[in-house]
């Protein structure tokens, strides 16, 4: 009932609601503007797709194997002779197709354990901001318990109990880490519902479709979005610190947290096996934590 | 005041069941016993260990009479270390994790804090950015990278302090206990940079300035206090947070703590320890939070009201 339904002499008021705004200062081009400013953010994207490509190519053009040791070469140092970029351990496997492996893993554990969280807590937030009232009191207090928890100490138990197995792992962190994103998914909805903005667009004529997809969901995306790139940087944490208790991921897969631990067992004789898996995991923690501050100050400027 | 403790010590009965209920049940779904061996006992002594620590029983029995030992604050014996019981294997790594962590806790602190508000008060400048950027790594490096990389530099490198081992004495205690506060500290000193700009921008701190109190006088009498009630709200989670990254420093460091028990014991499916280090902690994480956000209350009186 809007543009196309209009008599053909429309009146100043029609006009000026047909007119669309000037193209452009929505709210993600608006984001971005800000976020391009921010140089530490753009460091950090920088140094992630940096990572990413490394992860994946690398190993390609690596002639090593991450399983199959050189039988010449235990523990020696990284040198360009012996063709072991990083080095290798003390089984004798190449370093740095292990921590490019192990840096597979770690990145897939924390994008994939990352959607579950981000799935079930949407999904339970939207759901408790939308229905208010007695329910989403009931649902809240409930997470509010369960946050109360040592949730560490859940995962640990968790995957203790049903075995060592990446899929668990992924289930595990993500079914734990999911607190987060509920409460703010359910606070912006609640929030959202009643803001005047919504009601202006209502009143203006536009549809409920309308309304849901270009107030509501928007809205939501963009806290979305901040959450998801700091809650990435948490799993990935989770998955090495299980990992490194020997809980995470398992032979002959790898993850950064897992070589970290064998470094750290190889510290006196080998340091380069803990320096190299820990500086790619601090380095990946530090570039999503700073994109995903530079996101938050972009996205959610009140936050700031 | 008293309506508020009572409300919010009532909240945290059910966090308390809800925890105990959980992890009793988790391990006990879990496959494989305490009494699994290389060579696979004899039914008959297997049965005859299960009857003696009443493992026979149905599981609801069990969990029922497990709820009133604890009332009683009985653990019972450790399925793994005979002879023990889980409450003198509590009570002998107790002190030493509690040392630690009282000793983490303080330093973050204290460090975090000084840090947060030097910073704010240099904001916008070069200093200021170079901090945050330093605390940015230290929160993206986890403790257990930390501490073998300390173990390195300081003990196997320069040689200056033991590499690990507890026995009281302080050139011990100081490694692990700057790994364990390292991530607080730059957490701490984020969130009080934050809060201490918010409050010197306030129009309270104009009018302390405006009437015209000495900058030193305007920062420790009314921008201090507020500037630090995050910091307070941030203590539970640091708590945690503490207990949580002991499990792995105790482990680097060999430190007999019970944060070392825990990942022990549930791999050797010590029943009774795992469940008697949860409960434990998770007590003292409950305990600790009720603890601050009375004080918070006490601090900040619209909390109170809120519901």
């Amino acid at each position: 009932m809007t543009a196309e339904s209009t008599a053909p002499e429309k009146d100043a008021f029609e006009q000026a609601m047909d007119r669309r705004p000037v193209k452009g200062r929505s709210l993600w081009v608006d984001a971005w503007h800000r976020l391009k400013r921010n140089k530490a953010a753009l460091t950090g994207a920088g140094i992630l797709v940096f990572i990413v490509l490394l992860v994946t190519i690398g190993p390609l053009l690596n002639p090593w194997d991450h399983e199959i040791p050189d039988w010449d070469h235990y523990s020696t140092p990284p040198s360009l002779e012996t063709g072991h970029l990083m080095g290798t351990d003390a089984l004798g496997r190449d370093l740095f197709e292990r921590v490019m492996v192990g840096g597979r893993i770690s990145l897939l554990v924390g994008l994939v354990a990352t959607l579950v969280s981000l799935a079930i807590g949407v999904l339970y937030g939207a759901t408790a901001g939308y229905l208010g009232g007695r329910v989403d009191n009931l649902m809240m207090r409930a997470v509010d318990a369960i946050y109360a928890l040592p949730f560490m100490f859940f995962v640990i138990l968790l995957m203790v109990v049903f075995g060592r197995n990446i899929f668990l792992i992924f289930v595990a962190i993500g079914a734990v880490n999911w607190l987060d994103m509920a409460r703010i998914v359910r606070g912006q909805t609640l929030s959202l519902k009643n803001k005047a903005f919504i009601e202006a667009a209502r009143a203006a004529g536009a549809t409920e479709r309308q309304v849901i997809v270009r107030h509501i969901i928007p809205n939501l995306l963009g806290v979305v979005a901040v959450y998801v790139s700091l809650t990435i940087p948490q799993v990935i944490l989770v998955e090495s610190f299980l990992s490194f208790l020997g809980l995470g991921v398992q032979e002959p897969l790898t993850s950064w947290g897992a070589l970290v631990n064998e470094g750290a067992q190889e510290l006196e004789t080998a340091p380069w096996s803990l320096l190299f898996p820990a500086a790619f995991l601090a380095a990946t923690l530090f570039a999503f934590n700073f994109l995903g501050d530079g996101l938050r100050d972009a996205l959610d400027p009140r936050d700031r | 005041m008293l309506d508020y403790s009572l409300k919010r010590l009532a909240s945290a009965v059910p966090t308390l069941l809800i925890l105990i209920t959980v992890a009793f049940f988790l391990i006990r779904i879990a496959p494989g016993g305490p009494f699994d061996a290389e060579k696979a006992l004899p039914p008959e002594i297997e049965a005859n260990l299960e009857a003696k620590y009443q493992l026979d029983d149905p599981l609801v029995v069990q969990y029922v009479r497990y709820l009133g030992d604890i009332l009683m604050l009985d653990f019972g014996p450790s399925f793994h270390y005979r002879d023990w019981t889980v409450n003198e294997l509590i009570a002998q790594g107790a002190p030493v994790s509690f040392t630690l962590g009282a000793i983490a806790l303080l330093l973050a602190m204290l460090m975090g804090t000084t840090i947060g508000v030097w910073a704010a008060l240099k904001q916008n400048t070069a200093a200021d950015y170079a901090t945050m950027s330093i605390a940015m790594i230290g929160i993206s490096v986890p403790n257990f990278v930390m501490a073998p990389l300390l173990v390195l530099a300081f003990a196997i490198g320069l040689g200056w302090l033991p590499a690990g081992g507890w026995d009281g004495s302080v050139s011990r205690m100081v490694l692990p206990s700057i790994a364990l506060a390292l991530p607080m500290i730059a957490y701490i000193a984020r969130i009080t940079r934050g809060s201490m700009i918010e409050v010197l921008h306030s129009d309270f701190i104009r009018t302390a300035r405006a009437k015209g109190l000495p900058e030193r006088e305007v920062l420790v009498r009314h921008a201090l206090k507020p500037a630090l009630l995050p910091v307070i709200s941030y203590l539970g989670p640091a708590a945690a947070a503490i207990l949580t990254g002991s499990v792995v420093i105790e482990r680097i460091f060999t430190i007999p703590g019970i944060g070392s028990h825990f990942v022990q014991g549930a791999l050797n499916r010590d029943y009774t320890l795992v469940m008697g280090v949860v409960i434990f902690y998770g007590v003292l994480i409950i305990v600790l939070n009720y603890l601050v956000d009375l004080v918070y209350a006490w601090l900040d009186p619209r909390i109170r009201y809120d519901g």
